[in-house]
């Protein structure tokens, strides 16, 4: 192959076709340009070379190097590859430039991003992925994904300011941009970048623009953002942070807390969006343990993340595209007229649900297995109360109110052919990764052979009879109480409302503390307002006196008035010089 | 490569005389303009001169990098320290490169603009007066003797009042424009004449290079000081420093379209050459009152310009008059830079007038072509043009975002350059004022692009076209080029490194 092939980053290949895209009326075209891209990637990425810096740029004694292969991004790469080509088949049934460009750009900026050599190419990646990202929100075009996408893009920007800060920190301290881990959060330069890469993956009290902006993106929208921007988080955290102790705490507390959120939710898009956060705490929290076993585990769950997610968020976008709405209350009995979409939704919330035989149960039994063998009970516990929480929310909760549960009467069209052909090869991804090797480098096997460890990942035996069982005991006890408390009517209903989260923070107490200090207010108010407002509007008013085109200073002088300046600029410069010669 | 290539390519007589070529032939051509009978031929004529004299600063630069020295001494007339001598170095050689580069891009776009603006049987004496000008312009960034460069001042300076003083077909207030920036700029060239006065009585000579090597002897003469003060005013007049700029925003507002993007792109850069070229080359740093003008006038003038300009850009309503204002603020920049008198200050400084005539080059030019599509240059005017006139406006928007210092925008570097050389000299505090600046920067051009993208148009009943092509293409290279200088900027870094060095005598930077 030309080495201008091989040297070519696929996520570049995305983004030029995506750009391209754009603009380029005629639909066909377009498709065509967004399903080919991918699948060129995917052909370009197999047959690269691992482990050497295809393209190196030097700019401003900056030595970037922009398309790096190895075992650890690999699998990411991958992985956004084959969602970029899921996305693309699922959005053939729209005819949105904007939307077909975009998408394929952001997960090109998401793959060159996984693929980038050093943190200066990182960033600038980074950078991509929340500018592309945004329009996908924006087009809804809703008010509500307006102002959603406006606080989207505030958020990712920060993010993206405080990696450049941290990047531009180490730079000055080490003089190097490499991409090797850090040791610890000590140095100011790590912290900052750690807050950046957190943002981005969505911490605890980090999370909120997340279950914000995915359910107000469009139908296509929503599957795009799911597969792209937490993930490439995760895989900067496991780049720059394996075994950074703090992960496990914030991994473990992040798969825990959305957990209530979820089962509370009513708008199931939010319920996946929640579900987002609580899968990739798994991630991180195997990110924070950081033995060879458990970063195995954090890839092959983010590699199979993306595509159940994918999937579940492909089978609410069917619903909510067919019948207007994902709120569990309007929805129900959908399965009678929409079967195929059925089927797919409950391979994914199978799948997310690690049901032996699907994919998450060879993942995640990794990062359980690998979590328990540091002794930490605390936290092995919370990840297992949060799988079966997981169970709860998206396995059962998910298909059980949209396509079962009391019927709602919609009696509507089957999705289009395109969200099927979609959902039925992520489905056999599903189902691919999760079954045993009955043939060698198959099934599983052929996942844990392109881990990052492929030793240690050969060595460990994912369907033991103690990981069947104590999963399956987990999924049945979790089907039991779901079922009981259904029957006993304690279930929360399904009713409209606005869930509050960590933000009652600034919704409830904020809000209480506002109408307290109102009160005083009103009292002392108007007086400080008063002088206040007048002194700030004398500020302006002076600002416009002096700055305005018919202010003091751009008034048209005379010349005598300038000639003026002229004479005093000159005697300032001779008292100068003669006072200091 | 490029460089290497002309240089091999060229004749004899070219290398030999590059230096002086440059003036000669606009200078010679001016009044050969002035008689011909055809304004296409005119034009076309123009379009050779300018030619001509960017090939031979091409090709002076590359003598320039290729001598061991980096110095071309070329004596007129072989008349050996008695007569005048033109003397380039890699500092007047970029400048050289940046004014007749401009000037051939600004004769390229002229032809539609002049035929809008300038009366048809007086586009042949218009053009002679344009040439005179670059011929001054380049006469003062080459010449090596103290009084020959006010000569090249007021041939460039009379020729400017005539140029903006065509205006007034469009707008009257051309005249009064005209009027005052003849009065400034006659006391400015009355400054300078006097300050060489003062060093001549001192000195004895009127060569730059002879006054550089005696002065240091003469330390602590009165009459040097005297001297060194009027060159310093008069040039900073010139230059349009805060608050010496007053003549700037009329003089850019209502000349005709082709003569503000010209000037704006060189006329300040110039008189700012031979500032620095006083400062750093002719006068010693080893003098204490000239550290003292550095820190307590000049710095503090160039952050007054940054914020107060800038500040005022954001009020107007005429985006002439905002982009004239933000050009004095961009100057501001500039003696900032120099004011470190550092080789690294000198450095951002030059590199920020080389971005400076790339990015105020292509908006005047974009401006221009909106004049002629839609009479009109308010910021209402400006209202969705993005929409009729996508081409001009995305132009016209990359050289704005230059113009605040996005990244993988020329602006970008150069400010970095600056806030570099001013964290290195110590003064952090500076660098708050240059972000803050900039911050306004972004308020003034982003209120334009806001109503050039965004808005609709005020007046959707006109109908509104993309500017001719003989616009769009000089545009768009200069927009590119500021795009490519803000990923690449080892050409322009390389440049004003080279100058700075040059500028203080020292051996060239790497």
């Amino acid at each position: 192959m030309p080495t201008f092939l091989t040297d070519l980053n696929p996520g570049w290949l995305l983004i030029i076709a995506g750009v391209a895209a754009m603009f380029i009326k005629q639909r066909t075209v377009r498709q065509a340009m967004t399903i080919i891209a991918p699948i060129l990637g995917i052909l370009l990425l197999a047959t690269t070379q691992h482990g050497v810096d295809h393209l190196t740029y030097n700019a401003l004694g900056l030595e970037l190097s922009f398309y790096r292969v190895d075992s650890l991004n690999f699998l990411f790469g991958l992985a956004f590859l084959i969602a970029a080509l899921l996305n693309a088949i699922y959005a053939l049934h729209t005819d949105n430039r904007m939307q077909d460009g975009m998408a394929t750009a952001y997960a090109g900026a998401a793959i060159a991003a996984t693929f980038a050599g050093d943190l200066m190419t990182l960033f600038i990646f980074w950078e991509i992925t929340a500018i592309t990202s945004v329009f996908l929100i924006l087009r809804a075009g809703t008010r509500a994904s307006y102002f959603a996408s406006l606080r989207y893009l505030g958020v990712q920007i920060l993010s993206g300011v405080l990696l450049l800060d941290g990047i531009a920190y180490v730079w000055h301290h080490t003089g190097s941009l490499s991409l090797t881990a850090f040791t610890s959060l000590n140095e100011p330069g790590a912290l900052i970048i750690f807050i950046a890469f957190g943002i981005k993956a969505a911490f605890p009290f980090l999370h909120n623009w997340l279950q914000d902006s995915y359910p107000k993106a469009s139908v296509v929208g929503a599957v795009v953002l799911s597969a792209f921007t937490t993930k490439l988080a995760v895989y900067a955290f496991a780049r720059m942070f394996p075994g950074q102790d703090e992960l496990i705490w914030i991994g473990a507390i992040m798969t825990v807390f959305p957990v209530f959120f979820a089962v509370i939710e009513n708008d199931l898009r939010r319920v996946l969006a929640y579900s987002t956060n609580n899968q990739v705490g798994f991630m991180i929290c195997a990110i924070g343990v950081g033995t060879p076993l458990a970063l195995n585990g954090a890839v092959a769950h983010a590699f199979a993340d993306i595509l159940f997610k994918g999937l579940l968020f492909m089978s609410m976008g069917a619903v909510l595209y067919r019948t207007g709405t994902t709120k569990a209350n309007e929805l129900g009995g959908l399965y009678r007229s929409m079967p195929w979409t059925t089927l797919f939704c409950l391979v994914g919330a199978i799948s997310i649900s690690a049901m032996p035989l699907f994919s998450a149960f060879v993942t995640k039994s990794m990062i359980l297995s690998a979590v328990a063998s540091t002794g930490m009970v605390v936290v092995w516990l919370m990840l297992m109360f949060a799988s079966a929480g997981v169970l709860e929310h998206s396995g059962i909760k998910i298909p059980y109110f949209a396509f079962f549960g009391h019927d709602s009467g919609k009696r509507v069209k089957e999705a289009p052919f395109n969200m099927l052909l979609a959902m039925g090869m992520a489905s056999f991804l599903c189902i691919a990764i999760g079954l045993p090797a009955f043939l060698p480098s198959f099934g599983y096997e052929w996942l844990y052979s392109l881990l990052p460890y492929p030793v240690e990942a050969a060595s460990y035996q994912p369907f033991t009879l103690g990981h069947i069982l104590a999963q399956l005991q987990l999924l049945a006890l979790a089907v039991f109480a779901f079922i009981l408390l259904q029957r006993l009517g304690l279930y929360p209903p399904e009713k409209p409302g606005v869930i509050l989260d960590t933000d009652w923070l600034y919704r409830k107490v904020g809000y209480g503390a506002v109408r307290w200090m109102d009160t005083i207010w009103s009292k002392v108010g108007p007086a400080i307002a008063a002088i206040a407002g007048r002194l700030s509007s004398r500020a302006y008013d002076n600002m416009v006196a002096t700055f305005s085109p018919r202010g003091m200073l751009s008034r048209n002088l005379f010349s005598g008035g300038m000639t003026l300046w002229t004479a005093v600029i000159l005697a300032l410069v001779l008292l100068v010089s003669f006072l200091t010669s | 490569m490029i460089l290497e290539l002309l240089l091999t390519s060229a004749p004899d007589w070219a290398i030999r005389h590059a230096a002086v070529l440059i003036v000669v032939v606009p200078l010679v051509m001016a009044p050969i303009l002035a008689l011909s009978p055809s304004a296409r031929l005119a034009w076309f004529l123009a379009l050779l001169a300018t030619a001509a004299s960017s090939y031979f600063a091409i090709l002076t630069l590359g003598i320039v990098q290729s001598t061991p020295g980096g110095i071309i001494e070329y004596w007129i007339g072989n008349w050996y320290l008695i007569g005048i001598e033109f003397r380039v170095d890699a500092l007047n050689a970029m400048i050289l490169l940046i004014v007749s580069g401009m000037a051939f891009l600004a004769t390229v776009f002229a032809w539609p603009t002049i035929l809008a603006d300038v009366e048809k049987q007086k586009i042949s004496l218009f053009l002679c007066a344009f040439l005179l000008c670059f011929a001054g312009l380049c006469g003062v960034a080459a010449t090596g003797d103290a009084f020959n460069l006010f000569v090249f001042l007021e041939i460039s300076s009379l020729s400017t009042y005539v140029l903006v003083a065509m205006g007034a077909r469009n707008d009257r207030r051309a005249l009064p424009a005209a009027f005052d920036y003849l009065i400034m700029g006659t006391i400015a060239a009355s400054f300078y004449i006097i300050g060489v006065g003062f060093l001549y009585a001192a000195t004895g000579t009127l060569n730059m290079a002879e006054m550089a090597a005696q002065l240091p002897a003469l330390a602590g003469n009165r009459s040097v000081q005297v001297g060194f003060a009027f060159i310093v005013v008069g040039l900073g007049l010139k230059a349009a420093m805060w608050p010496l700029h007053q003549w700037l925003p009329n003089a850019y507002s209502y000349s005709p379209s082709f003569v503000t993007m010209f000037l704006a792109a060189t006329a300040t850069k110039v008189a700012l050459y031979a500032l620095i070229r006083w400062l750093f080359t002719i006068f010693n740093l080893d003098y204490s009152f000239e550290q003292a003008i550095f820190t307590w006038v000049l710095a503090p003038l160039g952050i007054a310009a940054m914020v107060i300009c800038s500040f005022q850009a954001v009020f107007q309503t005429d985006v002439r008059r905002m982009l004239a204002y933000s050009s004095v603020a961009q100057v501001g920049y500039m003696i900032l830079g120099i004011s470190i008198a550092n080789a690294a200050g000198v450095s951002a400084g030059l590199l920020h007038l080389f971005n400076h005539s790339l990015m105020k080059g292509a908006l005047f030019m974009a401006l221009a072509g909106v004049c002629l599509t839609y009479k009109g240059t308010t910021v209402r005017d400006f209202a969705g043009l993005g929409r009729s006139a996508p081409f001009t406006m995305s132009a016209f928007a990359i050289a704005g975002l230059s113009l605040i210092g996005v990244p993988l925008t020329a602006g970008f570097m150069s400010k970095l350059q600056l806030g570099y050389a001013l964290f290195d000299h110590g003064w952090w505090w500076a660098v708050l004022f240059v972000v803050f600046s900039s911050f306004l920067a972004v308020l003034y051009v982003g209120r334009l692009l806001q109503a050039i993208f965004f808005e609709a148009p005020a007046n959707p009943g006109k109908p509104r076209k993309e500017a001719p092509l003989i616009v769009l293409v000089p545009l768009w290279i200069l927009a590119l080029a500021n795009i490519y200088f803000g990923i690449d900027a080892s050409f322009p870094v390389g440049l004003a490194n080279d100058g700075a060095a040059a500028a203080l005598g020292l051996e060239a930077l790497q």
